[in-house]
């Protein structure tokens, strides 16, 4: 493939412009790889919304609805199953997101401050736990000693602290000046009023980013919630996304909290619990986009 | 980081050229970094209550859930009873791990299918995200390229429910793919619950859901590149495939090859919860894998010690793994995780 010369002399872009050939193949490849994401999307947003003929004639899946009814929204927000789990959801997110948030921004400046007691051999125990996964079964058992099974601390306190996380978050703090933290301590602050005052004002968005990281964390959880509870009342979206749309198993009105009379069809009650379960991630990603670069890079360095 | 002396608070930077080593001064302040030996660990645990009682929280959850359960592999060796507190079952030296050591069927067949996996994947798998990268590198629009990675990188966030969910919507039987055949009157395809096609099934979510996510790091290390070395490949007259073979790939070599040795060091771990998700419709003999088999004998059919013993076999072979792969990486002359 010949090379073109360069059309604009302000290109910064170090190679030359590819050739005709190349630039459609790129655009091929770019365009179906997209599609494979968007297109399936499209495909389940409509099914949600599509009426019963059209489900009914086509099989169970609409690409493109003819018109459009939010019933099966209506019948899932009834306050049958799926409007309980989606409660437990919201709730295990919020709760185990403000315990993450807390727990790691306190440990990780207790460990940016080099020199203090025990800060060495805490730092390499917080870095060593990132080499190994103590495994399935004594995880399992640990949480049953500590009585937690059938608790929705379960779904929350075994992956609360992320060590990553913990790691990226000391690295930010470290990098805050330390004139601003010293000239406070002679000013008389103790560690808490620099932490709450100083650092953490000082580190909103990196506090956003690792905060989104734990939140999507905690809503896409679902093995903890098969493993640890056993009564399918306090399971989270995840679960009954299982159950009702990947095993199919079929809805009843009473699990739906309705009347029988003219239910919605299936597919499109199913395709509705699978868009609110996503719908809160796409609500989100913008947020954690911005930031994915050095979200991901930073920490990865510094030891 | 170095702890300022008080004395430069209020003097003009530059005042004192020498600023660390001042030994000991009057007030609270804390003495600088590097004479902490000097002081006596006591008054050092007094001094950083504070900072010590910060720490507690998130120590706590991690000894408990990181380093108990290590503590907890224990079982491995016992006949565990699970209504005796954890010390006091039997123990029952090597007997657990008969099954591996005898080559239990069932074992045997999930350490197949997980072997399977893992050479599909990483033949398949892993380049899928360096060529995406090269790719979206080589784009001279910087915002085709930005909404690209937008869209490329979504999957990652949604769980696996979800992106098993996706695929029967689009593979299904009544899914997307058959509904377009059949309203053109032509032979369906059954992927979903087709045992033979299911090693490929997951290839493919695996791809769809990460591959964009995995660029992020190789485009990190494609912009470190130095431009120069393009301007001299372009001035000894190399094309753009020859710049890409000479220029782009060496500056992604370390890179690719620790990402390389992390990969190698999960050979025994592939997508768990995806492959949970799926067994019901494809059996296990086809579906099991290493972590599955633990699950399903452990915690759902109550054989602790022999699960527990082969989670333990699994792991140790994981960090012999990482280690030798670093090794040869250290032979080959590369950096690797850490340095030789």
């Amino acid at each position: 493939m010949s090379a073109t010369p360069a059309r604009s002399p302000q290109r910064r872009h170090p190679v030359d412009a590819p050739g005709l050939t190349a630039r459609a193949v790129k655009g091929v490849v770019l365009v179906v790889m997209c599609a494979a994401v968007v297109l399936p999307f499209v495909g389940i947003v409509s099914t949600s919304v599509a009426s019963r003929a059209q489900v009914s004639a086509s099989g169970g899946f609409v690409l493109l609805p003819t018109s459009v009814s939010l019933d099966s929204y209506r019948t899932i927000f009834a306050g049958g199953v799926v409007s309980q789990a989606m409660l437990v959801s919201l709730g295990v997110t919020i709760v185990g997101t403000a315990v993450s948030l807390a727990v790691s921004t306190l440990l990780a400046y207790a460990l940016s401050r080099q020199g203090s007691f025990g800060q060495k051999p805490m730092l390499m125990l917080v870095l060593f736990s990132l080499l190994f996964s103590p495994g399935l079964i004594p995880n399992y058992l640990v949480v049953k000693e500590l009585g937690l099974l059938n608790s929705y601390w379960a779904l929350i306190l075994p992956t609360a602290l992320s060590a990553f996380n913990v790691i990226v978050l000391r690295a930010f703090f470290m990098g805050i000046p330390t004139e601003l933290t010293d000239s406070a301590r002679i000013d008389g602050a103790g560690h808490l009023t620099i932490f709450a005052r100083i650092v953490l004002p000082l580190s909103k968005a990196v506090l956003a980013v690792i905060g989104l990281f734990y939140a999507v964390g905690y809503w896409n959880a679902f093995f903890n919630a098969l493993i640890y509870l056993n009564d399918s009342a306090m399971w989270p979206l995840q679960l009954v996304l299982r159950t009702y749309v990947i095993n199919n198993t079929e809805m009843s009105a009473t699990d739906l909290g309705t009347g029988a009379e003219n239910l919605p069809p299936q597919p499109s009650i199913q395709m509705a619990i699978l868009v609110v379960t996503i719908v809160p991630i796409l609500i989100v990603y913008p947020f954690l986009q911005r930031h994915f670069a050095k979200g991901v890079l930073t920490g990865a360095v510094k030891g | 980081m170095s702890h300022t002396d008080v004395a430069r608070v209020d003097t003009p930077p530059g005042a004192h050229p020498v600023r660390k080593g001042t030994g000991r001064r009057p007030g609270r302040s804390r003495p600088p970094a590097g004479t902490h030996r000097r002081v006596p660990w006591l008054v050092r645990l007094t001094r950083d209550r504070t900072l010590l009682l910060m720490a507690v929280p998130g120590m706590a959850l991690l000894l408990l859930f990181q380093y108990l359960p290590l503590l907890g592999n224990v079982i491995a060796f016992q006949a565990y009873v699970p209504f005796l507190p954890l010390g006091q079952s039997p123990w029952v030296g090597l007997d657990n791990f008969a099954v591996i050591f005898n080559g239990d069927p069932a074992f045997l067949n999930a350490l197949r299918n997980t072997l399977v996996l893992t050479l599909v994947q990483v033949v398949l798998v892993f380049p899928a995200p360096i060529a995406l990268a090269l790719l979206l590198n080589s784009l001279l629009s910087e915002r085709i390229k930005r909404v690209v990675q937008s869209v490329l990188y979504l999957p990652h966030f949604l769980s696996w429910v979800i992106v098993v969910a996706v695929f029967q919507q689009v593979l299904g039987g009544s899914g997307m793919i058959n509904n377009l055949l059949r309203s053109n009157g032509l032979e369906t395809m059954s992927i979903i619950g087709n045992s033979d096609l299911f090693v490929g099934l997951l290839t493919s979510q695996v791809i769809w859901k990460d591959t964009g996510w995995a660029t992020i790091l190789f485009l990190a290390a494609l912009s470190q590149i130095d431009p120069s070395l393009y301007e001299a490949a372009k001035m000894d007259g190399a094309s753009r495939w020859r710049q890409m073979w000479h220029v782009t790939l060496p500056g992604i070599r370390g890179i690719v090859v620790l990402l390389l040795i992390l990969r190698l060091g999960d050979s025994l771990t592939v997508g768990f919860e995806q492959i949970i998700l799926q067994q019901g419709g494809v059996g296990l003999a086809a579906s099991e894998v290493l972590d599955t088999y633990v699950y399903n004998n452990g915690i759902v059919g109550g054989q602790w010690g022999v699960s527990a013993a082969v989670g333990l076999v699994k792991g140790a072979v994981g960090v012999v793994l990482v280690l030798g792969a670093n090794k040869i990486a250290h032979l080959l002359g590369e950096n690797g995780v850490y340095k030789s």
